[in-house]
């Protein structure tokens, strides 16, 4: 059938492509895992919020600040991601003030490896992407992870922003994340459903559950954390074209009319005739 | 001068937000109202009753990929083609992302989640802290984009021309990166995020199994279903209908809390409902803080006999 010459060929075709398959898995193996998780800090949601100098502070009294919980589903997969791989590093990157380290230590102690602070107010989302962007430019990150929105702010619209800066694919909301060779299989929340989708590294994800369970820190992890690297970079220059002006409460609710358990047909003629909802 | 509005397409016809969306582009009197859209939605003729001067109309079949990069290229180079200043879109999980990529092809400011039109200096108002707040911005860059929070417009008629073109964007390669592989989605239901009545059911309802107490009340009112996050933790109801902090957030006229505690992550979801109205067995629930109406019982005798009367008044 065929010569030996011919076989040999096939044999050293045959050793070179697998040879260079095997290179890029290697490759794959070596790079996956890059993460950058973005993190937030936001007032803990049962916080009441309320201004302060006529509308123009957030009053910090009783507030505590959490990592956003869309960013901390974010870590919880970056880290289950890590630990199933044995392979690969995570940084988390926060844009804020010095008063934000021990939100940023917890993520530490959660299972990043390293974190950057960058020294700056958090203006807006525009602000923080052209930070984030900034710092991940020439890093190779696979992953480039972040809550789907912040719960201070509600804009979502950082991780599509970043992926404008970087030339990178962003995908939002993201609520199932596996990593097959070098594609990423999700699922994403669209309204009134869900669609699975593929895409090649590296991603930009906004992320919101059940993508992971939220992880609570260990012992060890919170020791550990205190000596991991948290390095603190200026913030580069960029204008959003948005000026803050004022805050503001919505007016309260009024009280609730009770009505008895026997009496639907009374709470039917009032949403009909007072509410006029119905 | 002119203003662009972008009309997002659900299951084949244009969603009521983003004709909120082009009553907010015609309120904003800064000129023509275009609109772009993807696809052939079955209620086109909308968008000439409700202020589109001209449809910029997509044929190509890739747009049926709701792929951000194509959508934000198409969305600026039409913008930049009829000279508009500003940009509206209805905010939704697929338009926080087609803002953000167009604010920054299209090199402008954008607003999200915004309640109220510009003054004359284009102060804006939008809310925050999901609902619990708002502020106010003002977009001082030449070109603006407004993402508008759902039901925060009165939807008023204002008939103009409507004249459909055919669009054909040019995108780059970077465009329909990503696969579909699969999609799953509930068919012939209200779309919870736009709906105008929302009945929800909480840990109160005890299991799956009695959820036809929710869906047979929200068949007869025409209203979407919701739930609270452990219903959907627990696999009760899908994710999708998760209301609150980290769920869907509503906007509806009336809003049915069933079996609902009252979490304040749960209100953060539903605060800006112009009703609302709360069944509980525990009269010092904290939901009847927020509530409207309300009734304290069993919801198991209650829903039944409201959705009789419901029936019988509707
Ligand atoms: C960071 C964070 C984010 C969160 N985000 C959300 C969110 O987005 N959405 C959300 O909903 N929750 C959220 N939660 C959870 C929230 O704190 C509450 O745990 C949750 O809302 C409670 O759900 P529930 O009211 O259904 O259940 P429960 O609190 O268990 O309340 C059940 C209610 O049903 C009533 N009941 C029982 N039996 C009957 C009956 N037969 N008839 C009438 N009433 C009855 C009870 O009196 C009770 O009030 C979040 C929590 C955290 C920490």
């Amino acid at each position: 059938m065929y010569s030996k010459a011919e076989k040999a060929c096939f044999f050293i075709n045959n050793w070179l492509g697998v040879r260079s398959k095997f290179r890029i898995l290697h490759h794959y193996y070596q790079r996956l895992m890059k993460i950058l998780v973005c993190i937030s800090s936001v007032p803990d949601t049962t916080s009441k919020i309320s201004f302060s100098d006529n509308g123009t502070k957030l009053d910090n009294n009783g507030i505590t600040w959490i990592i956003g919980p869309y960013d901390d589903y974010a870590l919880a997969r970056a880290v289950e991601l890590k630990e199933a791989s044995g392979n690969g590093s995570i940084t988390v990157i926060h844009v804020g003030g010095a008063e934000s380290e021990p939100v940023i230590r917890k993520a530490l102690a959660i299972g990043a490896d390293e974190a950057v602070r960058v020294d700056a107010h958090a203006s807006d989302g525009f602000f923080v992407a052209a930070q984030i962007a900034a710092y991940a430019k020439d890093k190779n990150f696979d992953l480039v992870l972040m809550g789907r929105e912040s719960i201070d702010y509600n804009s979502g619209i950082v991780h599509g922003l970043v992926a404008e800066h970087l030339g990178m694919t962003a995908i939002s909301p993201v609520m199932k994340l596996e990593v097959n060779g070098s594609e990423a299989i999700m699922d994403r929340e669209i309204e009134g459903g869900m669609e699975t989708l593929s895409a090649s590294f590296p991603l930009v994800l906004g992320c919101q559950e059940p993508i992971a369970e939220w992880k609570i820190p260990s012992m060890r992890g919170i020791m550990g954390a205190r000596t991991k690297p948290l390095n603190v970079i200026p913030a580069v220059a960029a204008s959003s074209g948005l000026s803050f002006k004022n805050y503001e409460l919505p007016p309260p609710r009024t009280t609730c009319k009770m009505v008895a358990d026997s009496q639907v047909a009374e709470l039917v003629s009032l949403l009909k005739t007072e509410a006029k909802v119905i | 001068m002119s203003v662009l509005v972008f009309l997002e397409i659900s299951e084949g016809s244009i969603k009521k937000s983003s004709i909120e969306a082009l009553v907010y582009g015609h309120s904003l009197q800064l000129g023509d109202v275009h609109a772009m859209v993807a696809g052939n939605p079955s209620n086109l003729d909308e968008a000439a009753k409700f202020g589109a001067v001209k449809i910029h109309s997509i044929s190509d079949s890739r747009f049926q990929n709701m792929d951000s990069v194509a959508y934000s290229e198409a969305l600026s180079g039409l913008a930049t083609q009829i000279g508009a200043s500003v940009i509206v879109l209805a905010k939704s999980a697929f338009t926080d992302s087609l803002t953000a990529r167009t604010s920054f092809i299209w090199d402008a400011a954008a607003a999200t989640n915004v309640v109220s039109l510009p003054d004359s200096e284009f102060n804006i108002k939008r809310s925050i802290f999901t609902g619990k707040a708002f502020e106010t911005v003002a977009l001082s860059s030449e070109r603006k984009i407004i993402s508008v929070r759902k039901n925060a417009v009165a939807v008023t008629e204002s008939p103009a021309s409507g004249e459909v073109v055919s669009f054909q964007p040019s995108v780059s390669s970077k465009a329909f990166a990503i696969k579909t592989i699969s999609t799953e989605k509930t068919s012939g239901e209200v779309l919870l995020s736009d709906a105008e009545i929302v009945v929800s059911g909480g840990r109160g309802l005890k299991g799956p199994e009695n959820w036809g107490l929710i869906s047979d009340m929200a068949k007869v009112l025409g209203a979407a279903t919701g739930c609270s996050k452990p219903v959907s933790d627990l696999h009760w109801r899908p994710h999708h209908e998760h209301v609150g902090q980290t769920g869907i957030k509503v906007s509806p006229n009336l809003y049915f809390a069933i079996g609902i505690s009252g979490a304040i992550q749960h209100v953060a979801g539903i605060s800006s409902s112009k009703v609302i109205v709360a069944i509980n067995k525990d009269a010092d629930a904290p939901i009847f803080k927020v509530a409207n109406y309300g009734i304290v019982g069993d919801a198991f005798e209650i829903v039944p006999k409201l959705t009789q009367a419901l029936r019988e008044a509707l």
